[in-house]
């Protein structure tokens, strides 16, 4: 596959492990071992076991009937919604609860953003019965207050975190502190396709379930595994990855990746680091940053606690800058009209992070005999305060 | 000219005291007096922080030091400019330590100029492996004489620290335990087995200890085990008052070197 890591852990010049000498032996470990334990029939068995009869694979994927006519293309949703918790998150970290076990890891920690991720990771932590840390900065745990509860209430401890901007970025600084001082007995459960080698590749690979029942799931619908464009929304970019991974040797599928614009890529309140960013260094990957000359990271804004971060995926920075993916962004205000349309189109109320997707479908251009797959990668039960405040219902 | 960290190294073996301070903390213009006063009172080696925005592996006194700096105007380009007349008044050696973002956008090449004309002697750059240094950027460090010193710690494998031990040129951070900056947990509680174990590999290296070392007692137990010992946390609560720096900055060191 042309766009997958190589064996230094680049995507293009994207990647690499740039981790302080103290997360060495455990990123180490990880990058020779964690291949040789995904790949191991047992792993496999139980991972596939766990996805069908606990998160509730395959997610559907949904003729969207009344959007499509609106449209005048054919648009299906790839219902990650509808997976336990509610997002695409749980692949992820069923994934990797199974892994800190053959790891024989006693403690786990995680960031969230949105708490999607925390949820996820609190759910497969009382599942498999393992001590689980949330770290969560301050102004997400205010915005996103149900998440906490559930976190608390599945056992987790959740962290708030007060340095810097509060949100994300911060939180992830926090949990890979919680690392160094604790390299003996912890899994670190990064939620996205970020930090240091093998992350991104690990993320993507558990996430990758997607595409390929998308291909499975259009072949018996429509006849061809081949749809003419994926869409999904990007922060770190772990939904896209996994809606693109089978797809990206398949350069007759456009991808695109829908970043959150904030209040607009021409303010400073915006997300959206391929727009505005530059190469640089953060997280322990080379990457695509938002960040001023003197290479301080900038503080992102979205309305969607799942998508405010200031790097990016280095899968997504390497498919960025080699032009196999395209990536557009969706303004806060676009997005929440995206999400009212749908609720009000299909029934479905989807995540503000999904919505970004949505809304660049008015961004595209579509052919009637397109099929076009849209990633719904997590549900809006968790932003309905926003939803009710903004639309006054 | 002779690098000066060499020259310590050859003309000092043990009880070595370097201090780490954040650059534009307490205030933007403090960098040059703090260098000043730190080696009129006795410290061997200075470590000048290039504030981050993201300090990872730095706990809660030096993330705080570093968002403050930042606050006040501190960048990379700044620095270079407050510390250029830095080799009239100085003579001990200088390191700039710090993440590897502002450096990659300033330049690594510019970077290394820069430290040449102004007469630093070496980096401590966390975030950049042994393996990316040594790939892309040795020779130039090289060129201008600037040693980038590589850290251990107590989980890195014997194997690991030989493949240090033959990268560094001058001293080895040793990271005394595992853990983020101003941790503060007391060295001889859990560290001898370590420090014992690193002692008797016979490294080509001298050693400095880091990370933990907060008073006399401290310093004086990490030098038993090394050729001195590196305060960073510490000192930069020290002087985060409304105390003078003249007044401050001996205070905290002959504490430091008289109660051990």
């Amino acid at each position: 596959m042309k766009y997958i890591v190589n064996e230094k852990g680049y995507y293009g010049e994207f990647g690499g492990a740039w981790i302080p000498e103290m997360m060495y032996t455990n990123i180490d470990e990880l990058k020779h071992r964690y291949l040789k334990i995904i790949e191991s029939e047992e792993f496999k068995n139980e991972f596939d076991h766990l996805l069908k009869d606990y998160v509730g694979r395959p997610s559907p994927l949904y003729f969207a009937s009344r959007l499509s006519e609106h449209y005048g293309s054919k648009i299906y949703l790839k219902r990650e919604d509808l997976n336990h918790t509610g997002s695409h998150k749980l692949n992820n970290t069923v994934g990797q609860i199974l892994l800190a076990q053959k790891l024989g890891k006693t403690r786990v920690i995680a960031e969230t953003g949105a708490g999607q991720h925390g949820v996820a990771t609190a759910t497969v932590c009382a599942l498999k019965n393992i001590k689980c840390v949330v770290y969560m900065g301050a102004l997400d745990v205010a915005r996103q207050s149900p998440n906490v509860k559930k976190m608390k209430m599945l056992g987790a401890e959740v962290v708030p975190v007060h340095s810097g901007n509060k949100t994300l970025k911060d939180a992830t600084n926090e949990a890979m502190r919680d690392w160094i001082n604790n390299p003996e007995d912890t899994h670190y459960i990064i939620g996205s396709v970020v930090g240091p080698h093998p992350y991104p590749d690990m993320v993507a690979r558990f996430q990758s379930v997607i595409s390929e029942e998308i291909k499975w799931q259009l072949k018996e619908q429509t006849g061809s595994e081949f749809p003419a464009r994926v869409l999904a929304c990007v922060g770190g970019g772990s939904n896209a990855a996994g809606a693109f991974y089978h797809f990206l040797d398949d350069e007759q599928v456009e991808l695109i990746g829908v970043e959150a614009a904030g209040k607009g890529v021409d303010t400073s309140e915006t997300a959206a680091t391929l727009t505005v960013g530059s190469p640089g260094i953060l997280h322990a990957a080379k990457t695509m940053l938002m960040q001023n000359t003197d290479g301080q990271i900038t503080e992102p804004y979205s309305i969607s606690a799942g998508l405010d971060y200031p790097g990016i995926g280095p899968l997504h920075a390497h498919l960025f800058k080699s032009g196999r993916a395209k990536y557009l962004a969706a303004t806060d205000e676009e997005v929440l009209y995206a999400a009212l349309f749908l609720t009000q189109k299909e029934g479905i109320i989807p995540a503000l992070e999904s919505a970004h997707a949505l809304a660049a479908l008015d961004k595209i251009k579509m052919n009637p005999g397109d099929v076009n797959v849209i990633n719904l990668s997590g549900s809006g039960n968790k932003d309905m305060e926003t939803y009710l405040e903004y639309f006054g219902y | 000219m002779k690098n000066r960290i060499n020259s310590l190294f050859e003309s000092k073996k043990e009880n070595i005291l370097s201090v780490y301070f954040t650059a534009g903390f307490p205030n933007l213009n403090d960098t040059v007096e703090i260098i000043q006063q730190l080696e009129i009172n006795g410290v061997d080696l200075i470590e000048i922080g290039m504030p981050f925005s993201d300090p990872t592996a730095d706990g809660p006194t030096i993330q705080r030091s570093s968002e403050i700096s930042l606050k006040n105007g501190m960048s990379l380009e700044l620095l270079f400019e407050q510390l250029k007349n830095i080799r009239q008044t100085v003579k001990i050696p200088l390191i700039l330590m710090g993440y590897l973002n502002p450096v990659y956008q300033f330049g690594v090449e510019r970077f290394c100029e820069k430290c040449a004309e102004i007469g630093i002697d070496g980096t401590i750059l966390p975030d950049l492996p042994l393996d990316e240094f040594e790939q892309y950027y040795k020779p130039v460090f090289e060129k201008h004489n600037l040693h980038n010193i590589l850290l251990i710690t107590p989980q890195t494998t014997e194997s690991r620290i030989r493949q240090i031990d033959a990268a560094s040129s001058v001293f080895i951070y040793m990271v005394s335990s595992s853990s983020t900056t101003g941790a503060g947990k007391k060295v001889e509680d859990f560290q001898r087995g370590y420090f014992e174990r690193i002692q008797s590999m016979n490294l080509k290296n001298p050693r400095l200890i880091g990370f933990g070392i907060s008073d006399g007692a401290t310093f004086e137990n990490a030098c038993k085990y090394a050729n001195g010992a590196i305060i960073g946390s510490a000192f930069v609560k020290a002087i985060d008052s409304e105390i003078k720096l003249e007044e401050s900055v001996p205070g905290f060191i002959k504490n430091l070197l008289t109660t051990g």
